[in-house]
């Protein structure tokens, strides 16, 4: 899945002063819950975080984007000598660690919720993002896996709406969780259907 | 009108049979360009195949003409003709050429018998192809508009094209071409079925049904000469109609061998005639725009200013003897000046009405067009203005629609345009007709929304911290809500009012960037279907900003759990004996 090996626009880490860099594990609900746009809970349910496993996924989609980058600019160098092309990989190289480093942040920032009426979901920590999705208003939902999450056991569950700009996609669910939170949604899309 | 209307339609097309479109349809479709490079061709070879004809039956006169003997050579690959000739393989060329357009005429023919509609209680479904068959069917419930054009070459042939745009891209069902009488009636028809108004008139065939049927049934009424007009006007032989058919083959028949003059004069009536049907519209809803308005506010636009650097750029250009300048900005200032005449004479004899199935716009001097939007298929509304354009107090409205792709041709876009120029008063008369439900609510709403800056007149401000994202637009910014619309006040430069149904919300997301968090800043937008109107707040403080967003999410669910207007017939029905 192309879409998910590319490293988010939100990765960017130059000007944020990460408190925490922790790793997957200490993924506790309240530890970011003041630099997110959070709402107050209105409902019973609380953030559900998606598989911490899933920063593999995108660490590993990280180093394959860099390492196909900075083999192009290496070969360029080797091959033309533009001096120039050794910085550009020297440069690439680094933004992607420091990407990378980020990334379990990122990961824990991505974040959904079942309310009543629709569904809210939340991700970046740079550039936040909060989305409420009512459920009459789905008009599929679509569960994507690809080759790193698959090893892992994590599926990616899409939603579609007639607004292409609601662009709402939980990745890095697992699989079953995926497959039944699905199931739940189509049936509470079918219960609420409204028209368009 | 007292009494109860059987449920009879418009046109004898919409009966559930399966149909055939005007039998000009492939020439239309296709024929034109076919005609055009055969007149290409034969204008090009015109001297050489007097030449041949000479050649061939007056062989004596070769002396003359040797010369010319000379130059067609034997050479098949640069001058076929002269070759063929040269060979004599005149007779087999000649066959070749009857071949090809036996091949094109069974072809169209072809095409067109098995080029077929019908319009059901449920869809409007149409097979075609020959080889490859293909068979679309558009859900009545799902249907977005019914658009009809009527390009300057089928007006000439008395056609026009019908469009069923149903939600999602590329999913319009057309009906090209059709008679252009029965194409109104045919609309008509199907909005009335969409409405649902059939399946409540069979269930409660009472004198009680009152309101929008009978209007309804009032329309029917009034178009019915217009349509006897058009079944026979459109009676080149074959017509719409199957065979089988009573009312599609009967009253053509009878009439086919009418006078030619007779035809010729009603066609002319047709090319004349307003674009809107004035029985089918109250009058005091039309709108009208003076030639005069049109004219300036196209002036006034942006292109024109582009024009005018362009045509600086070329006179200093010149003036300092750099050639080069006039083959590289000449295209483009013709261009831009084609554009501009496009748009003058797509907002002539422009027109908006509410009608009972939705509202009608229609507009075009040569090629002309009309939509009818039904009700409830209005996504967004935006009303903006221009800066040139705010001494004269000019406005334009554009919608979302469904069925509307971003990418979409110039005619499509021409249909989000619902207002292309007209004053403040003719803004609230066209909101009136787009957001009937809400639209007297919130006239106040709207008069500050046009023109207001800062607090008051329910709108929000936004805090001074806000210029420095938005500098000049930062006393603008502000929303109002009120009856089921929400309003987004935005721009300087470009002022603009966008009017969010919230029954038509698809989701809503609220989101802050660095600049954003620093500043304590956050921005929210209404996700709606893809179109022109982008229904966003960009700057709101963020405290203010997640009320805004948790009230517009749980309106959306309430509004769109009441909204019953895509059935808007049913609903006429259950509130009128009320």
């Amino acid at each position: 899945m192309p879409d998910s090996d590319v490293p988010h626009p939100d990765a960017d880490p130059s000007a944020w002063p990460s408190p925490e860099a922790a790793g997957p594990e200490s993924s506790s609900p309240e530890a970011s819950a003041d630099d997110v746009p959070a709402v107050e809970a209105s409902g019973s349910e609380e953030w559900k975080r998606v598989s911490p496993k899933y920063v593999i996924v995108e660490v590993v989609g990280s180093l394959v984007g860099t390492a196909l980058f900075v083999a192009a600019f290496l070969v360029a160098y080797f091959l033309f000598d533009w001096w120039w092309a050794l910085w550009a990989a020297i440069a690439v190289g680094a933004i992607s660690l420091v990407t990378i480093a980020f990334e379990p942040r990122r990961v824990r920032s991505i974040g959904y919720r079942l309310r009543d009426d629709d569904l809210l979901f939340r991700r970046g920590i740079m550039y936040q993002r909060q989305v409420a999705v009512p459920y009459g208003r789905m008009q599929l939902v679509d569960v994507t896996r690809g080759p790193v999450a698959r090893a892992l056991g994590l599926a990616d569950l899409k939603f579609v709406t007639a607004a292409a700009a609601t662009a709402v996609s939980v990745p890095g669910l697992p699989i079953e969780d995926a497959e039944r939170l699905r199931d739940e949604l189509v049936a509470l899309a079918e219960s609420r259907r409204a028209g368009l | 009108m007292t009494a109860p209307v059987p449920p009879k339609t418009v046109t004898p097309l919409a009966d559930g049979e399966w149909h055939r479109l005007h039998p000009a349809s492939p020439l239309l479709r296709g024929g034109l360009v076919f005609i055009a490079v055969l007149g290409f061709v034969i204008a090009n070879l015109r001297e050489r195949i007097v030449d041949m004809f000479v050649f061939v039956f007056v062989p004596d006169l070769g002396d003359e003409l040797d010369s010319n003997y000379g130059e067609w050579q034997n050479d098949w690959a640069n001058d076929p003709v002269g070759a063929i000739v040269l060979n004599g393989q005149v007779g087999w060329a000649l066959l070749a050429v009857a071949a090809v357009v036996i091949a094109v005429i069974v072809g169209f023919w072809l095409s067109w018998r098995m080029h077929t509609f019908r319009i059901t209680g449920e869809a409007v479904e149409v097979r075609s192809g020959i080889l490859f068959r293909s068979h679309r069917s558009a859900r009545l419930d799902r249907v977005q508009g019914v658009n009809i054009a009527r390009p300057l070459f089928a007006r000439l042939f008395g056609t026009a094209k019908l469009d069923v745009s149903v939600a999602g891209q590329s999913g319009n069902v057309q009906l090209s071409y059709l008679a252009s009488a029965l194409a109104d009636g045919l609309r008509a028809d199907i909005l009335r079925l969409a409405s649902g108004a059939r399946a409540e008139r069979s269930k409660a065939a009472a004198p009680g049904v009152a309101g929008i049927t009978v209007s309804v049934a009032g329309a029917t009424d009034a178009s019915m000469p217009v349509d006897a007009a058009g079944a026979t006007d459109a009676s080149v032989p074959g017509d719409v109609a199957v065979p089988g058919d009573p009312a599609g083959t009967g009253s053509p028949a009878a009439s086919a061998h009418g006078p030619v003059s007779a035809v010729i004069g009603r066609r002319v009536d047709e090319f004349l005639a307003p674009e809107l049907d004035p029985s089918l519209a109250p009058p005091a809803s039309v709108v009208h725009l003076s030639v005069g308005r049109v004219i300036a506010s196209t002036l006034l636009g942006g292109t024109t200013i582009s024009i005018l650097v362009f045509v600086a750029v070329i006179v200093v250009g010149i003036a300092n003897g750099q050639s080069w300048v006039i083959f590289s900005f000449i295209p483009a200032v013709i261009g831009l000046v084609g554009y501009l005449w496009s748009r003058i004479t797509k907002s002539l004899r422009y027109s908006i009405a509410g009608t009972p199935d939705g509202v009608r716009i229609g507009y075009g001097l040569l090629s002309t067009a009309n939509q009818t939007i039904p009700p409830g298929r209005v996504h967004a509304v935006s009303v903006t203005q221009w800066i040139l354009w705010r001494p004269f107090g000019w406005w334009s409205v554009k919608v979302n629609l469904a069925g509307q792709s971003m990418s979409a041709s110039s005619e499509q876009a021409q249909r989000t345009i619902v207002l292309p120029v007209g004053s403040a008063a003719d803004v609230g008369r066209v909101l009136a007709l787009l957001l009937p439900e809400s639209a007297g609510a919130v006239e106040p709403l709207v008069a500050v929304g046009l023109t207001g800056r800062g607090a008051g007149g329910g709108f929000t401000a936004t805090p001074r911290r806000a210029a420095w994202l938005r500098p000049f637009s930062r006393r603008r910014i502000g929303w109002a809500a009120g009856s089921g619309v929400a309003l987004f006040r935005t721009g300087a430069l470009t002022r603009s009012l966008v009017l969010m149904p919230l029954a038509r919300v698809q989701s809503v997301a609220l989101s802050r960037g660095p600049v954003g968090r620093l500043l304590d800043l956050a921005a929210v937008r209404v996700h709606t279907v893809s179109g022109p109107v982008q229904v966003v707040l960009p700057v709101i403080e963020t405290a203010e900003g997640r009320d805004l967003f948790e009230r517009l999410a749980a309106d959306a669910v309430t509004w769109a759990a009441s909204d019953e207007s895509h059935h808007w017939g049913a609903i006429a029905r259950t509130e009128a004996p009320a």
